[in-house]
């Protein structure tokens, strides 16, 4: 099947994740889709598989248009897509969830459906029982069920959005093993990953994405540099630094660990002074978010101690990490930051006070004092929704208290402009002049590199030592967070 | 806005009355009545005479409490279904008071008022121990609690607590005269449970827009997560919640006993918990809106029985009439929102 994508747009209120992308797949091959963290690969995997509508453009199928507005008609067309979380429902057994969606008869026979899915299984050589909850799978057998689930649909075009996080490297040789295997008979694979090696070691040919554009497209054998290159678009250059004086130490971290279900991160030892900036970086979901909610006191250590300002918080609650002035500031401003329905004024209310009736005055003026002093565009009485993203993060800055030691920002400008941007780094700054620490993430390596004092790269849940963000290029960083030492 | 939206915005607003009315007369029909006789009957039956008018404050001061209370639960985004189990405890808890505590008449009905807060607190705690730490719904473990409320009645009434002359379904014996709230003239209506169904809404609604309580409240219901960020103990003000609207609904179960039955029968709550559910949806949750909504109600549930006088119409009509019009309205805001979303993609 040989599909064309043509000037596909799609926006989410102020952000234009896919801004006029064209692509073409050749049955058969394995296509890389290449980007960082919100280049728009996702948004874009989304719309050709009828998860999501585009605004405008078209997909050609062997040269017809199509539209889908389902999954389902997308499957029917022979388009499936494997999620970065899988999307099978745990209270069934590995039979249901195979049986699932086929709607080539009304009645199912599950015996002729066991037959079919035990054939699969061993031409690929995944060990799959049909009889387990699929609860009790790994993220891998879970992608494997997933895989063969799409073959007995029909599928002809598959494609896999990060599909290597969180399995196991058997099941990642396996997996590359099958993608090779299928696209040998036939199949087409669209690879979306923002992870360099694999791409280089399975894809004939990729396409790397930038802020929603086609930043270009590289035939296989590909060169490190050029795809980095295409992937940050910037010129690496070494950013000159100011000396900094930095107070006492106030996070300390020894062999602390924490875990999830798809992540382990082990042995982090860090300790971080009062002013300090520690930039976090690495790809999405390889533990940095876990040590920030670790030091927020969010998450309990699994092993290990954290102490801040020389008080041992390790496995405390959360209220006395905030008590000794830790704050977290989360990516996902609106799910977990700010409360939708609610006005400016009534999280004021909320954070400024302890008097059981509130004095809505004073709630007032503290709103708008702030509003002003933080440039938020709106009023006390707006709500907090209908804010933009640069001024919902200015609004969250606003709702800080004055005084803390360690400030933790997770994507602190994440889809702000240029503007808004430098306005919360002045910001920051001044803060940490007055002796707050700073932890925070980012995927822009400029912003790494030019604020960060010392940076951290997270790879798979193993987190190096600190580097002095002086010695390192925004090149440099590329490569580390890439897999690949220089 | 521009005029046809404005139009349409009020079309959708009156929608859910007007189908009400037509959809309930084709029933009416259906069963071979005149629906605007059935309806001028209801009507009428409500407001007779000064005594039918004091029948339906007595409707409402059940349906204040419980709403009151439900407002505070639903403010934290908590379904709190178990109100009806929680009239029944503290029904229960007022009659253990009555039956087992011999105190001077100035002393029996403050107590009885103060124990029926307590067993719907306790019954309301219940619900939300099971909630936050037991992570069993609310609605299931509601639910839960409303038929093990309902069966504990049974069994006191048909056990422990039956009358001499052998147990049937009117309930137990009735109270001593200290335990009987004071009536109004001839009617069935008493003014101190009048007085603290109205400070009962006064106070939520107070508390809902004035205190930091409240507005914690909101908070977690508005985003959970969130608010747990900011620094709010969720768990223990979820509590407070379940409590706090477990007290206003065992108070009104409690006021069926000493107020309307002065005794205590099977099924006591009557079914109040459930009508005051469909009054809180109708609000919006907002407490301002929730006397009118509950007077609405206890106009049909007080004059619906004429229906069967003089109509030979079942007088569950007015269940009906009140169930439709939550469905109906229910329905329109979410066809609201549909075109709501619809326009705003059109309008990019």
């Amino acid at each position: 099947m040989h599909i064309e994508l043509q000037n596909i747009h799609k926006s989410f209120g102020t952000v234009h994740a896919n801004a006029g992308i064209s692509l073409e797949i050749r049955e058969g091959t394995i296509q890389g889709l290449l980007g960082e963290n919100g280049a728009g690969k996702t948004t874009l995997a989304k719309i050709l598989s009828g998860y999501q509508r585009m605004d405008s453009g078209n997909i050609l199928i062997d040269h017809k248009p199509v539209s889908f507005g389902s999954p389902a008609e997308a499957i029917r067309a022979g388009i499936g897509m494997l999620h970065q979380d899988a999307l099978d429902i745990p209270a069934l057994d590995v039979l249901d969830n195979f049986m699932l969606g086929s709607d080539t008869s009304l009645f199912l026979s599950p015996r002729q459906a066991k037959l079919k899915l035990l054939d699969l299984c061993q031409r690929f050589g995944f060990a799959l029982d049909p009889n387990t909850s699929v609860n009790k799978l790994t993220v891998g057998e879970r992608q494997q069920l997933e895989i063969v689930r799409l073959l007995a649909l029909g599928v002809r075009v598959m494609i896999l959005d990060e599909p290597t996080t969180g399995i196991s490297s058997p099941q990642k040789v396996l997996l590359f093993r099958t993608l090779h295997r299928l696209a040998s008979e036939g199949i087409s694979i669209i690879f979306v990953s923002h992870k360099l090696d694999e791409i280089e070691q399975l894809c004939s040919e990729v396409t790397v994405l930038r802020q929603g554009t086609v930043a270009g497209s590289v035939q296989s054998p590909f060169s490190t540099s050029e795809l980095v290159m295409l992937m940050f678009g910037q010129q690496f250059s070494v950013s000159p630094r100011p000396g900094i004086t930095l107070g006492e130490p106030l996070l300390e971290l020894d062999d602390a660990a924490v875990s999830s279900y798809r992540l382990n991160v082990a042995h982090m030892n860090l300790s971080v002074r009062a002013g300090e900036v520690i930039g976090l970086a690495g790809l999405e979901g390889s533990g940095q978010q876990m040590l920030m909610r670790a030091c927020a006191g969010i998450t309990p250590l699994a092993h290990g101690k954290i102490s801040i300002h020389n008080h041992d918080l390790t496995n405390r609650p959360y209220q006395e990490f905030l008590q000794l002035g830790v704050s977290f500031v989360p990516a996902a401003r609106l799910e977990e930051g700010l409360l939708p329905g609610m006005t400016l004024k009534e999280h004021f209310a909320l954070l400024n006070g302890s008097e059981f009736v509130i004095n809505w005055r004073q709630a007032e003026e503290i709103a708008q004092r702030q509003i002003s002093e933080y440039n938020v565009v709106g009023t006390p009485d707006t709500l907090v929704q209908s804010l933009s993203g640069g001024n919902q993060q200015r609004a969250l800055l606003a709702m800080l208290r004055p005084e803390l030691r360690l400030l933790i920002l997770e994507h602190p400008t994440r889809g702000l402009d240029i503007g808004s941007s430098r306005w919360i780094w002045e910001h920051l700054l001044k803060r940490r002049e007055q002796g707050t620490a700073i932890l925070f993430t980012s995927t822009d390596l400029d912003e790494l590199v030019e604020y960060s004092d010392r940076i951290v790269v997270f790879s798979s849940g193993i987190m190096s030592a600190p580097v002095d963000a002086r010695q390192v290029s925004s090149e440099s960083l590329g490569y580390m967070i890439g897999g690949k030492s220089t | 806005m521009k005029l046809r939206e404005r139009l349409s915005a009020c079309a959708l607003s009156a929608a859910p009355f007007v189908l009400t009315f037509v959809f309930c007369s084709l029933i009416l029909l259906l069963a071979g009545a005149n629906p605007f006789a059935a309806f001028s009957q209801i009507i009428s039956g409500a407001f007779e005479n000064y005594r039918k008018i004091a029948d339906v404050i007595v409707a409402m001061v059940p349906l204040l409490l419980c709403a009151s209370g439900m407002l505070i639960t639903f403010a934290a985004g908590l379904w709190n279904i178990g109100v009806e189990g929680q009239m029944i405890a503290g029904a229960i808890a007022t009659t253990a008071v009555v039956r087992l505590l011999p105190l001077p008449a100035g002393w029996m009905l403050p107590l009885t008022v103060l124990a029926g807060m307590l067993g719907g607190a306790v019954w309301g705690l219940l619900a939300g121990l099971m909630r936050t730490y037991g992570k069993v719904n609310e609605i299931f473990g509601g639910l839960g609690l409303n038929y093990i409320a309902t069966a504990l009645t049974n069994y006191l009434i048909f056990g422990p607590w039956k009358p001499a002359d052998g147990a049937t379904m009117s309930g137990t014996d009735p109270f001593p005269a200290n335990a009987w709230m004071p009536v109004i003239g001839d009617t069935r209506a008493s003014l101190p449970p009048i007085i603290m169904a109205v400070l009962a809404v006064l106070c939520v609604y107070l508390l809902l827009r004035n205190t930091r309580w409240g507005l914690r409240l909101k908070a977690i219901g508005m985003n959970r997560l969130a608010a747990e960020r900011m620094g709010i103990n969720t768990k223990a003000n979820m509590l407070l919640a379940f409590a706090a609207c477990g007290a206003l609904a065992g108070l009104a179960g409690s006021l069926q006993a000493t107020a309307v039955y002065y005794r205590l029968i099977p099924s006591i709550s009557g079914g109040y918990g459930y009508l005051a559910q469909l009054i809180v949806l109708l609000s919006l949750l907002r407490a301002e809106w929730v006397p009118f909504i509950v007077f609405f109600f206890a106009v049909i549930h007080v004059g619906s029985p004429r229906l069967e006088l003089r109509l030979q119409l079942d007088s569950s009509l007015g269940g009906i009439l009140q169930g439709t019009i939550v469905l109906f309205f229910l329905l329109m805001r979410g066809i609201r929102e549909v075109v709501k979303r619809r326009q705003e993609r059109i309008n990019g």
